[in-house]
């Protein structure tokens, strides 16, 4: 493997990390908006203040190690795509900034009309923000982002791809966010919130799936050589999509949640990977190549020292986090 | 000052009129465009100063306050002192809201590298970049023990949990090395040569420990501690100033205050000793902070004043002192402005006004604090006195004040450079219209929006803990859920 592409498989592990992780606590977002009133949704949006509580920060982190990884390894290119997708980023961004600052304002909000309006601020970003940075992916894959000088502003994301991109990252921040939560639901058991989580993560599940399937369709015409990279090499990672989220759904009905999980986290991960894998070895499709686009080769290798570095002293902490929040201590109410 | 009555109010209308002419001087400074320059560069630059200036106030919380929270839950455990550990519990959570503000204006900075400056990382992103990745790892890091700390209380060993803040203030020292590499980098590049145009020969280890960054870093990091221990340590003056006299608030006013003090007396030195070799490093740079509009030897120190159409006007000049403060010596003179091209200066009146308010205020709260201590020694404690708890309530904001100045310094007196000697910061924004200002609206709209929303929260927890609730309920809890399961209370 060539220094650029060790360090573009990085960057895509960054992706793949960003859009599972950081896509699950979205995904709350959407449960949170149409969990209902005050009443009938008060339990269910303590479990989502409860499940991506300790983590959404750490997840979050994901998106910076993506865009760092990206301007210091590949900076004409990142120039390019920021110059190009002004108006998706910007959108995101207000997402990224009204959801973290309103989710940690709802959980110490004082009263409840207080926590109504940060909720709403909260969950609705939730929603937008994959929705524009699913429609960044698109722009890029449909070959909108040239290398130099600025491309359309407006037709580099809005477009077939993209919009596809925008509700397709929705759909599996919902999905994923829904597994999580049925699964969390049901270790601290609240199986009726469960039960009830279980039906809609089933509608969700089938209805991203059918839309993942029916953007190969526009993805044809619209975006060719992406197209040609699904029906090709990517394909095996098209397949293992379909088959991870049948089993996902089977694995709901017949509530098995906490295997529905990694079955899920696989579909998703697939379905990113089969956009990576499609558009190699493009990093702008059409326009720049990986190994056109990388930047000095020292920094390339320091890169990848960091890299490895945090392969070292991040990933253990971030699984003892993520054990802590899965352990019976953590589930159960904190006694006093 | 000095004086009788008469002068007092000569003074008094003087620095009316000199605070006229400044603030017309330094806007003009500010709103004039050149002519040749790009639309998108003046709102670019405005974008920018709001959310960094933003969120360096969050950062300096990052940085420093997990220190203190660590020192005050240890003194709980090992003391077995429940009003430690109640602070240390009502900080965790304080610093859940700020952490988490503070984590998204940063993610915005990360963005506006990008969109408001794809010349800058088009050209030298594979440059400056390293640091970043290294400042992301903490960043991780940070992250991630936020997330064990907060949620940790009653679910861990204490002995354990005490440890968990630890990382963070290791981190918030190595990411705040990291930025402030990038920024020593853009103050005083290295780790590239230019061929022809074309960056060659890139060293980014270089970077990442270039030898300008220490002194840069220490300055920071310093700083740091002074903003949020003085603010911190504020709020509990406050309530002492409205009679709320008990173990709760001294301790709390006392853990950081101490910090502050270590940190503001520390900061003049390190200050000094950054400014070592500016002269060569940024002689424009050095001229705006001391108004030096020519060379003199030796030159005074010149205190306030504002430059117009080229002349000084309203200064208190003091012989001799600039040459002994700036260069360390008797008779080595600043190096005045007009030996450097027009074209090279910063916005002089901002860079000087900011760099002395920055020193004036610094010098102000290292007096105080060594003043408190002193008379502490002597038996003298001034929390008994109403006007050093006054006092104690406006070091927080005058902290923040100087540190901003500082930034504001350093930054605008870098201009018209984005790095150095190597690119001008109009050749470095992106290819925008005038629409640019759009933006600028809307984010002072949403960050006014932020901070309002931090404000309310932290003051209506504040005030619950006043009333006597120890844990904050989840917002939705006053709704019966009708569950008997992990209703969490936190």
């Amino acid at each position: 493997m060539s220094l650029e592409l060790a360090v573009a498989a990085a960057l895509f592990v960054g992706i793949i990390a960003y859009a599972v992780l950081g896509g699950a606590d979205f995904g709350s977002g959407f449960f949170d908006l149409t969990a209902g009133s005050s009443t009938r949704g008060a339990e269910l949006r303590t479990l989502v203040d409860h499940s991506i509580g300790p983590v959404w920060e750490a997840n979050h982190v994901w998106l910076i190690y993506v865009l760092v990884i990206w301007w210091t390894g590949f900076p004409e290119s990142f120039a390019a795509a920021m110059s190009t997708l002004v108006f998706p980023l910007l959108f995101a961004l207000l997402g990224i900034v009204l959801r973290g600052a309103s989710f940690a304002f709802r959980k110490y909000a004082a009263t409840l009309a207080q926590a109504r309006l940060f909720g709403i601020v909260f969950a609705t970003s939730s929603i937008i923000t994959p929705f524009f940075l699913g429609t960044v992916a698109g722009g890029i894959a449909s070959g909108r982002v040239p290398l130099e000088g600025r491309g359309d502003l407006w037709a580099s994301w809005l477009n077939p791809t993209s919009i596809f991109g925008g509700v397709i990252a929705v759909g599996t921040c919902a999905f994923l966010a829904g597994t999580f939560l049925v699964a969390d639901a049901e270790r601290s058991g609240q199986h009726r919130l469960a039960g009830e989580l279980r039906v809609r993560a089933l509608v969700v599940g089938a209805l991203t799936g059918a839309l993942v399937f029916a953007a190969l369709v526009p993805i044809d015409h619209d975006a060719p050589t992406l197209a040609a990279g699904l029906e090709g090499r990517a394909a095996p990672l098209v397949v293992l999509a379909g088959l991870a989220g049948l089993a996902t759904m089977a694995l709901l009905w017949t509530r098995r949640y906490a295997v529905a999980r990694i079955t899920a986290v696989l579909a998703v991960a697939a379905v990113v990977s089969g956009w990576g894998v499609g558009q190699y070895p493009w990093l702008l499709v059409d326009e720049v190549t990986i190994a056109d686009a990388a930047g000095a080769r020292a920094t390339l290798q320091g890169l990848l020292v960091a890299v490895g570095l945090a392969v070292v002293v991040v990933v253990p902490p971030l699984a003892y986090l993520f054990r802590l929040t899965q352990s019976e201590e953590w589930t159960k109410s904190s006694p006093h | 000052m000095n004086g009788g009555g008469d002068g007092r109010s000569v003074g008094g209308v003087l620095s009316v009129d000199v605070l006229t002419h400044a603030v017309t001087e330094v806007a003009s400074q500010v709103a004039a465009a050149a002519p040749d320059e790009p639309a998108g560069l003046l709102p670019a630059r405005q974008q920018m100063a709001l959310s960094l200036g933003w969120h360096i106030i969050l950062a300096c919380f990052g940085v420093a306050f997990p220190a203190m929270i660590f020192v005050m839950h240890l003194r709980g455990i090992r003391r077995n002192d429940p009003v430690a550990l109640g602070l240390a519990q009502r900080w965790a959570k304080v610093s859940a809201v700020l952490f988490a503000i503070g984590a998204v204006s940063g993610t915005v900075l990360s963005f506006e590298m990008g969109l408001l400056w794809p010349g800058l990382m088009g050209k030298y992103g594979d440059v400056l970049g390293l640091p970043f990745a290294f400042e992301g790892l903490a960043f991780f890091l940070e992250a991630i023990f936020l997330g064990i700390y907060l949620y940790g209380w009653n679910r861990m060993p204490p002995k354990r949990h005490v440890l968990m803040v630890l990382p963070m203030a290791i981190t918030g020292i190595i990411g705040a090395y990291c930025v402030l590499a990038v920024n020593a980098w853009m103050n005083v590049p290295t780790g590239f040569r230019l061929v022809d145009g074309e960056v060659t020969d890139v060293e980014p280890w270089k970077v990442l420990f270039n030898g300008h960054t220490f002194l840069q870093f220490a300055h920071m990091w310093v700083g740091a501690y002074m903003l949020a221990g003085f603010t911190i340590a504020g709020v509990y003056a406050v309530g002492m100033l409205r009679g709320r006299r008990d173990a709760h608030h001294r301790l709390g006013f006392m853990v950081p205050f101490v910090f502050a003090s270590i940190a503001a007396v520390t900061q003049p030195f390190v200050g000094h000793v950054l400014g070592f070799g500016l002269d060569e490093r940024q002689p424009a740079k050095l001229s705006a902070f001391e108004l030096a509009e020519t060379t003199e030897s030796p030159s005074p120190l010149r205190l306030g004043g504002v430059l117009v159409d080229g002349e000084v006007k309203y200064s208190i000049d003091i012989p001799l002192l600039g040459s002994l403060i700036a260069m360390n010596s008797p008779d080595k003179p600043v190096p005045g402005l007009d030996t450097i091209p027009e074209e090279d200066h910063p916005p002089v009146n901002m860079t000087h006004l900011a760099f002395q308010t920055m020193v004036g205020i610094g010098t102000l709260l290292a007096a105080a604090v060594v003043l408190f201590w002193f008379q502490r020694r002597r038996g003298r404690d001034l929390l008994e006195k109403r006007w050093f708890l006054r006092f104690a309530a406006a070091a927080g904001p005058l902290a923040v004040i100087a540190l901003e100045a500082g930034w504001i310094a350093t930054e605008v007196g870098r201009q018209p450079w984005i790095v150095y000697g190597i690119m001008r910061t109009p050749e470095a924004v992106g290819d925008y219209t005038a629409s640019l200002w759009w933006l600028l609206g809307i984010s002072s709209v949403v960050y006014t929006g932020m901070t309002i929303g931090a404000v309310v929260v932290l003051r209506s927890m504040a005030r619950r803990w006043r009333a006597g609730d120890v844990d904050l309920p989840s917002p939705y809890a006053p709704v019966s859920t009708g569950s008997t399961d992990g209703e969490a209370q936190r």
